[in-house]
């Protein structure tokens, strides 16, 4: 592609996409949270502190941290058949050392934090939005943390290095797209991927970028958090 | 340089700075980073003098000694009982803590069975997986019939009131036997189900609105409309 | 909790939530949740949840069925809904839903298989019925078969071209859903028959059954549960689901 002078949303290079974020949706869990950027849905769900099976799982100095990720075979244009896949258990893994840094678990000796992610609707960006959702989830559900972790896309397409790449942004030639997840107060990055071509100059601004993202979506998971007792109060 | 810089009763979220300086002590919910005191829960704030904490809005219930609880058993073994008191592990009554005198070799179904409803102590937690309850003591002993209903266990302290304010009143106007647990567990017994149903409303109406002002009249002036309707 | 307080509700013929033992918990359906799916619908059952998603892919026929497309119906009882449920393929009770949300729909004839055929012999349109309950609090099929229904009434052909088909783009030719046979699933507990049981009740239940009407005609049935049940419960049951179908079948859009 010769130059991307305008995305194809007509957003621009440092716009992210409409954010939707709330909390409590699946009654079942201990915590739980929808996070909506764009057209990617992701719903989080969260139990435990609870017992650990297989026992030889058990950490006897602290709790852990346990992730899955999944999408369901409708969130996609081609029909993924439903299961787990390869993809899904890396994004799994990732998604929990994302916001393992966070955690506090000493406390909870031989037990587990699940956390599951499922994605409803896909139009790229969905292990960022996963984790969004997870971190609000796992706040949600009581669960101490150090701090919340928010995460977007950032990457380069057609020259341009920009923010939060759409499906049709993802699947132009030569795209670099980067997934990044940072925590709120301290910006440390907790989730770093890249899959593309990117100079050091390139990957600096890409991450300045990144970091005024997770700051909004930061907010946004504040406020999401706060608004979930605040409408109990009026 | 030291300065609180949220309010009383405000709601914080984990990672949010609630105070500069050295001055200050985290106590629950809250951690100390260098010269800062942060948040580490969804909650309320609470400031004592100089100790900054964070009462918890959601959670499950995690152990203290000396808790009282609302558990259920759920496993029989040799020397006592596995009860599932809501934290992450069942909690162990052993023989030698049951108020009952138990002779080692009886049959342990006979005092308490799978499924039975118990009000017990918290006697010792050793680590998260491992924590001693008894029936030793007043008040503690097997619930027969009523129900249990379930709160999130920090909404507990504003469900019972100051010394006891608000469960009395519940208990008061409906005539029922209840009895709360620490782990959020709540036991009902009453004489209609309209009246145990009274009870349930009024103490989910308690757990969702918990951090508001006035919410004792608020229950208060309910409760006499129920009694008025002549409900009761 | 106490099951014994249930049982001995029910034995007064009361509901912990103080419903009639026929009487629906609140329902809400929403369609069109998920933009890629050819069509998708949201059903709420008090707080019961469940998402479905219909996908369309041609495929070649079954030898015996030249001219005929297909449905493949596919539960996952995903852990997000319910602590009781485990990562894992498909087990007896994710692999029964599915069955159960099929026969309705294959037995009562509600999509016309030959209006799915492209080539005969050749080229015939599949139908992906995907279900994922996204909060189980009791009675996971009826809530599945409303929003099944409710999924396949809006779907729509993608585009197809060159007899391949273009995903992400959709037709304006909707799917031929002729029927909407609605599920009724009772639960047994003693002698009392009750319908819609949430989670607590479904923990006590003797036996189940699932009734799929269509205007007065049967057209699927299971049993489900540990105990037996007679004929005569069976044609209470029935006639209960008679008498309401109309009521349920106007909660779909």
């Amino acid at each position: 592609m010769a130059s991307y002078d305008k995305r194809f949303s007509g957003r621009k290079f440092d716009d992210m996409r409409e954010i939707e974020a709330k909390v409590g949706i699946i009654k079942r869990a201990d915590g739980s949270a929808l996070f909506k950027i764009g057209d990617t849905i992701a719903i989080a769900a969260v139990y435990g502190p609870r017992e650990l099976h297989p026992r030889f799982l058990q950490n006897p100095e602290t709790g852990i941290l346990r992730c899955n990720y999944d999408m369901t075979s409708f969130s996609v244009p081609e029909r993924k058949r439903p299961g787990p896949n390869r993809r899904g258990v890396e994004i799994s893994l990732v998604t929990e050392k994302a916001l393992l840094p966070v955690m506090e678990l000493k406390q909870f000796a031989n037990s587990v934090v699940d956390v599951f992610i499922e994605i409803v609707q896909a139009n790229a960006g969905t292990r960022c939005a996963g984790i969004s959702a997870a971190a609000l989830a796992l706040a949600h559900a009581g669960i101490p943390m150090k701090d919340l972790v928010a995460a977007i896309s950032v990457g380069k397409v057609g020259g341009k290095v920009l923010i939060d790449l759409d499906k049709e942004e993802e699947d132009v030639e030569d795209a670099t797209d980067i997934p990044i997840a940072m925590t709120g107060r301290k910006n440390e990055i907790t989730l770093l991927q890249l899959d593309g071509n990117l100079t050091k100059k390139e990957l600096v601004e890409a991450m300045k970028l990144a970091k005024q993202g997770c700051e909004k979506i930061n907010k946004i998971q504040q406020k999401a958090l706060k608004d979930a007792y605040k409408s109990e109060v009026e | 340089m030291t300065k609180l810089l949220v309010k009383e009763h405000e709601i914080v979220v984990p990672g949010q700075e609630l105070a500069e300086g050295m001055d200050f002590l985290p106590s629950i919910g809250t951690y100390r980073d260098q010269d800062n005191i942060v948040s580490s829960k969804l909650g309320i704030i609470s400031v004592n003098k100089n100790i900054i904490k964070v009462i918890p809005l959601t959670g499950r219930y995690i152990p203290k000694i000396d808790d009282v609880v609302i558990g259920r058993v759920v496993e029989i073994g040799f020397y006592g009982w596995s009860v599932d008191i809501g934290s992450a592990y069942p909690a162990t009554l052993s023989i030698r803590d049951t108020t009952e005198f138990i002779d080692k070799g009886e049959n342990l179904t006979k005092y308490y069975d799978y499924g039975d409803t118990i009000a017990a102590g918290v006697v010792r937690v050793a680590r998260y997986n491992s924590i001693d309850i008894t029936t030793k003591g007043p008040g503690l002993r097997k619930l027969i019939g009523g129900k249990v209903i379930e709160v999130t266990p920090s909404k507990v302290p504003r469900l019972i009131g100051k010394q006891g304010s608000m469960i009395s009143m519940i208990k008061d106007a409906s005539g029922c036997n209840i009895l709360v647990g620490q782990n959020g567990r709540v036991w009902i017994k009453g004489t209609s189900l309209e009246k145990e149903n009274l009870v349930t409303n009024t103490i989910m109406k308690i757990e969702q609105e918990s951090h508001i002002d006035g919410l004792t009249d608020k229950i208060k002036n309910l409760l006499e409309k129920e009694n008025k309707n002549g409900k009761l | 909790m106490n099951n014994e307080y249930i049982l001995s509700l029910i034995q007064q013929d009361k509901r912990v939530d103080e419903r009639k033992f026929d009487e629906y918990r609140k329902i809400i359906i929403e369609t069109n949740v998920s933009k890629n799916a050819e069509g998708s619908a949201r059903c709420k059952i008090g707080d019961t949840e469940v998402i479905v998603g219909v996908k369309m892919n041609v495929g070649e026929p079954y030898p015996d069925s030249p001219d005929e497309g297909t449905i493949i119906v596919t539960a996952e009882l995903s852990p997000i809904a319910s602590p009781l449920f485990e990562l894992g393929p498909p087990g007896s009770q994710a692999t029964e839903l599915a069955r159960i949300v099929d026969r309705g729909i294959r037995e009562s004839k509600a999509i016309d298989f030959k209006k799915l055929c492209v080539k005969e012999g050749e080229k015939i349109w599949m139908v992906f019925i995907d279900i994922y309950p996204l909060n189980d609090d009791g009675n996971l099929i009826d809530a599945s078969v409303l929003a099944t229904l409710t999924a396949l009434k809006h779907a729509k052909f993608p585009k197809i071209e060159n007899d391949k088909v273009l995903f992400g783009e959709c037709s304006d030719k909707k799917l031929p859903l002729n029927k909407t046979p609605v599920t009724f699933t009772f639960g047994k507990i003693g002698d009392k028959i009750l319908l819609d049981l949430n989670s607590k009740e479904e923990s006590v239940i003797d036996s189940r059954l699932s009734v799929s009407v269509f205007e007065g005609n049967i057209h699927a049935m299971q049993k489900g549960g540990d105990k037996a049940i007679s004929p005569e419960d069976v044609e209470k049951m029935v006639d209960i689901a008679i008498k309401k179908e109309k009521e349920l079948r106007s909660m779909i859009k």
